[in-house]
Formats: structure tokens, C-alpha cells, sequence
């Protein structure tokens, strides 16, 4: 496998992880590596084991074998295997809770980390024009629609203030013509935050949109078989879909995911 | 919805049951059945209206053995739940132990509660706790097992402690069973208290009515039963009212339809 990630020190790096349920190996030495400010998508079939890799590096599950590794503030590489709360996550489903506000939701996890309720929701609320979520505040998830409940998801992701987020196939429950907007959308925001993301998705167009590289996770036991960069550097448009170089790199991840 | 369609949904119920008791008083008033034996609605009402004072008086004590009851079972109740929900062992072990205790008939075990507890209001109040504590249990529980894993992995992976996890996201999603299980309880408690009247006491709605049964008063007897009636149907109604207080976002689509 080339390998396409740039020569900057690596914000999180996955190294040889395997990992098995009941004896069926699911990731067999899966690596993955992450620049800061980068935007990487992990493209593979639905049931490849992506969101076991997810679960694994967010800490939710300890791999059998390999390491997760997080730069520290001063560059260190810090294994955080099987530890919780270091990487922020996201799902496709919004899990918005519905009993609280969005701004209450938002904050959650500034509530969470022991900040007090008045501090959380000050803090939450200076997001929410950059969010695109002016005026929601006081808002029931119930009252917003799709797009917006992942706009909001996204804002709470962000407010976990991890160096590293995870996005699990974030717009792949919103219908199509939502679903565009809000890439376009997220492409915009990702250009003012600069969030290193790992981001999941089996949507080749929304992986070729998105990001700077792409791994294609494949077989049984899955792992990172290719690696691509896209050419054109973000933040790219609807145009820019329709273009050779598109059409180029279709072909190119359809050979490879076979 | 409609106005119209509103209204006729409460003007239905109302028209049936306006209509019962307008057969109820022809039948009575015709001769077919003695007068003694069953009153008119009519009569029902004159001594409603006659023993007004001395029913509030019998009220009271069967209220506040009612209400005792029920804040205790509604306590041990969550408890319970909460405890079964932490602890599956536990769960395995105390659920059906909790169902067979269901299939006892509450009018069987009163008598012996009046052995153990003597005439005083005591084997009342822990016959109510006996008869709401399950409705809370199995609600509760059901609430707190229907919060979405993915919200459970999510709060996780923001390194919430079970503590944190049980307060901003069980115990919420729970509300909604809670509330269905409290108007089964309410009910339940001020029936479970005459109940335990009847057998024996002092005061209370039940006592009475073993009274008026003895005296062949039964147009008294039916007022009393027309009174058990609407005290339950206006505690059900304010726990209604409590509900829509405690979650308002639970009625905001509703409120969109209209």
C-alpha cells in the first residue's frame, strides 16, 4: 500500500490493530494515520467492521493486539487503547436527547466534564451562528428538522474539545437533497474549525467530496487494502463532482473495492 | 385536528354515558327492579348531596392513606428499578418474584394485613404501597432499558460516569412510563385503600360503605361508589396535568398538528 499521508507529525495513529468476536477475526492489522487539520474517510461496505474500528479507537473497545496512539500537546505520542473520552464521536444518528434544549444538548458535554450548567450553555451558545444554529436555543430536537439535529450533533461533537473527532456515516440517515446542503455545509464549517476528523462513510461521492484522503477498508477479516489522495484540495464544490478528475477517482475506488 | 372533530371526540364518550344513566333512571323509575335494591341515578345524587360533610370527612382519611401509600410505593418503586437496571443479577432474580406477587389478589392479603397491622390506617397504607409499587417497577425499568445503546456508547465514549448516563439520559427517557405507570397507581391506590377499609377500620370511604351496606342505604352506598369514581378520575387528570408540565416536549408535535 502506498502511502499517501503527509510527512507532518501524525495527530492519531492506529498501528496493527486486530480484532476478533467469538472467533471471528474482524480487523486484522488495521492502520490508520492522521495529520492535524486533515480530513480522512474510511470507505469500505456496510458490515466491513468500520465502526468496530470506531469503537476501538474511541476507546469503547480494547483492541486484542496494536496500539492507539494520540499526539499530546507538545507532539508525544500517548497510547489511549481502551480509554474513553480522549477522541470526540459522532453517529448517524443524531442521539439528540429530546427532553433537553439544543442549547442544553450541546452543552452536554461541557456538563458532563463537571463545568457548571450556566458556564456550559455560555460557552455552547458562541457556536451557534458559526453552526448555522441561530435562533434554535430554546428549540425541542422534536421542532428542528434533519439536517439541522446534525448541525447541532456536530456543534456538541465539536464542544467535547477533543483534538480528534470520529464521524460514523454522519449524513447518511438525511435524505438526498438534505444531505448535500449539509455536506456543503460541513465542508464550510471544517474550513473555520479545522477539526482533525477520521469520518466513515460507504458513499464513494461524499468520500471524494469530503476529504483530502481516502482509505479503502476491505475483506473478511477487514483492513486498509489502498489509499488515495484527492487532487483538488478542499473546499470543493458541486461542480467540482462533475469534473474528469471525479469521474477518474470513481472508477479508480470502484476497481479497488471490487 | 379540527375543532370539530375535537369536540366530537370528548361529546362521544359523553352522549354514551349520559345515555346509560338516562336508561339507568327509566328502569328504576318503571318498577322493573325494586327501588331499594338499585337506586336511581337521581337518588344517587340527592344523597351525595345530603351526606356531603361526613363523605369529606371519610375522604380525607382514605386520601391520605392513598397518598402515603403511593409516595411510598412510587419510591420503592424507582428504587427497585433503578436497582434492577444496574444490576442485572439482580433483575434476573427479583422480576419474577415481582410478577408472582401480581397474581395475589389484593383482597386476599388485606385481611392478613389487618392481622398484622391492626384497625389503625397502617395496613391500608401498605396494602396501597403493595398494589402501586409494581405498575412503578415495570415502568420505570421498561424506561430506563429503552434508552438506545448508541446513546449509552455515545455518552461513553464522553467518558460519562453510569451516574451521569442514569441522571441525563434514563431517567428522561423513563418520564413517559413513569407517568403511565403513576395514573395506573393513582387509580389503584385510592381502589387498594377502600379495599383495605372494608375489612376493617375506623374512617375512610371503605368503612362507610360497609355501613351503608348494613343500614340497606344503598342510594348512600352507590354515592359512595359515584365518589370513589370521580376522586380517581380527577387524581388521574392531575397527573395528566403534571405530565404535560414535566415534559413539555413530549406535546410539542402535537401542538403542531393541531
Amino acid at each position: 500500500m502506498e502511502d499517501f499521508a503527509s510527512s507532518a507529525p501524525d495527530i492519531l495513529r492506529a498501528e496493527h490493530i486486530c480484532k476478533a468476536f467469538a472467533d471471528k477475526q474482524v480487523l486484522r492489522d488495521v492502520n490508520v494515520r492522521l495529520a492535524p487539520g486533515e480530513l480522512v474517510c474510511i470507505l469500505g461496505v456496510s458490515g466491513v467492521g468500520k465502526t468496530t474500528l470506531f469503537n476501538i479507537l474511541s476507546g469503547l473497545l480494547p483492541p486484542d493486539s496494536g496500539d492507539v496512539l494520540l499526539a499530546d500537546e507538545d507532539g508525544s505520542m500517548k497510547s489511549i487503547a481502551g480509554e474513553t473520552g480522549h477522541l470526540s464521536y459522532m453517529l448517524q444518528k443524531d442521539m439528540l436527547l429530546p427532553h433537553k434544549t439544543i442549547q442544553d444538548n450541546v452543552a452536554l458535554p461541557l456538563l458532563l466534564k463537571g463545568m457548571k450548567k450556566a458556564d456550559a450553555r455560555r460557552e455552547a451558545l458562541r457556536y451557534f451562528d458559526r453552526f448555522g444554529l441561530a435562533g434554535c436555543q430554546q428549540k425541542y430536537p422534536v421542532q428542528l428538522s434533519g439536517g439541522m439535529r446534525q448541525r447541532a450533533a456536530l456543534l456538541r461533537t465539536w464542544l467535547c474539545g477533543n483534538r480528534v473527532a470520529l464521524l460514523d456515516e454522519p449524513f447518511s440517515a438525511l435524505d438526498t437533497l438534505t444531505r448535500t446542503a449539509v455536506q456543503e455545509w460541513y465542508l464550510q464549517v471544517m474550513e473555520e474549525i479545522r477539526m482533525s476528523t477520521l469520518f466513515i462513510t460507504h458513499d464513494v461521492d461524499e468520500a471524494i467530496l469530503l476529504s483530502d484522503r481516502i482509505y479503502i477498508m476491505k475483506g473478511s477479516p477487514a483492513a486498509m487494502t489502498d489509499e488515495l489522495r484527492i487532487p483538488t484540495p478542499r473546499p470543493r464544490d458541486r461542480d467540482y463532482m462533475l469534473s474528469e478528475e471525479v469521474l477518474a477517482l470513481k472508477r479508480q475506488i470502484r476497481e479497488l473495492i471490487g | 385536528m379540527t375543532r370539530l372533530k375535537k369536540t366530537a371526540e370528548w361529546l362521544t364518550p359523553l352522549a354514551f354515558i349520559g345515555a346509560a344513566l338516562l336508561i339507568w333512571q327509566a328502569v328504576s323509575m318503571s318498577g322493573i327492579v325494586p327501588n331499594y335494591m338499585l337506586p336511581s341515578p337521581v337518588q344517587m345524587v340527592q344523597a351525595l348531596i345530603r351526606d356531603f360533610p361526613l363523605l369529606m370527612k371519610h375522604s380525607r382519611v382514605t386520601l391520605l392513606e392513598a397518598g402515603l401509600g403511593l409516595l411510598i410505593g412510587v419510591t420503592l418503586g424507582f428504587a427497585a428499578a433503578a436497582v434492577m437496571d444496574a444490576f442485572p443479577t439482580v433483575k434476573r432474580g427479583l422480576y419474577p418474584i415481582l410478577v408472582i406477587t401480581q397474581t395475589i389478589p389484593p383482597v386476599a392479603i388485606a385481611p392478613l394485613l389487618i392481622l398484622w397491622f391492626s384497625y389503625g390506617i397502617a395496613p391500608k397504607v401498605v396494602l396501597v404501597v403493595l398494589v402501586s409499587f409494581f405498575p412503578m417497577a415495570v415502568g420505570l425499568l421498561e424506561g430506563f432499558e429503552s434508552v438506545d445503546d448508541d446513546m449509552i456508547r455515545l455518552m461513553k465514549s464522553m467518558k460519562a460516569s453510569r451516574w451521569q448516563i442514569f441522571r441525563h439520559v434514563k431517567v428522561p427517557a423513563a418520564m413517559g412510563q413513569f407517568f403511565s405507570g403513576l395514573r395506573i397507581a393513582v387509580s389503584y391506590s385510592v381502589v387498594g385503600a377502600v379495599i383495605a377499609e372494608w375489612l376493617g377500620g375506623f374512617e375512610g370511604l371503605g368503612v362507610y360503605m360497609t355501613r351503608v351496606k348494613k343500614a340497606y342505604s344503598y342510594d348512600k352506598m352507590f354515592a359512595v361508589i359515584l365518589l370513589v369514581s370521580v376522586i380517581s378520575l380527577l387524581l388521574m387528570g392531575l397527573v395528566r396535568v403534571l405530565q404535560r408540565r414535566c415534559m413539555p416536549w413530549a406535546y410539542l408535535n402535537e401542538e403542531i398538528n393541531k
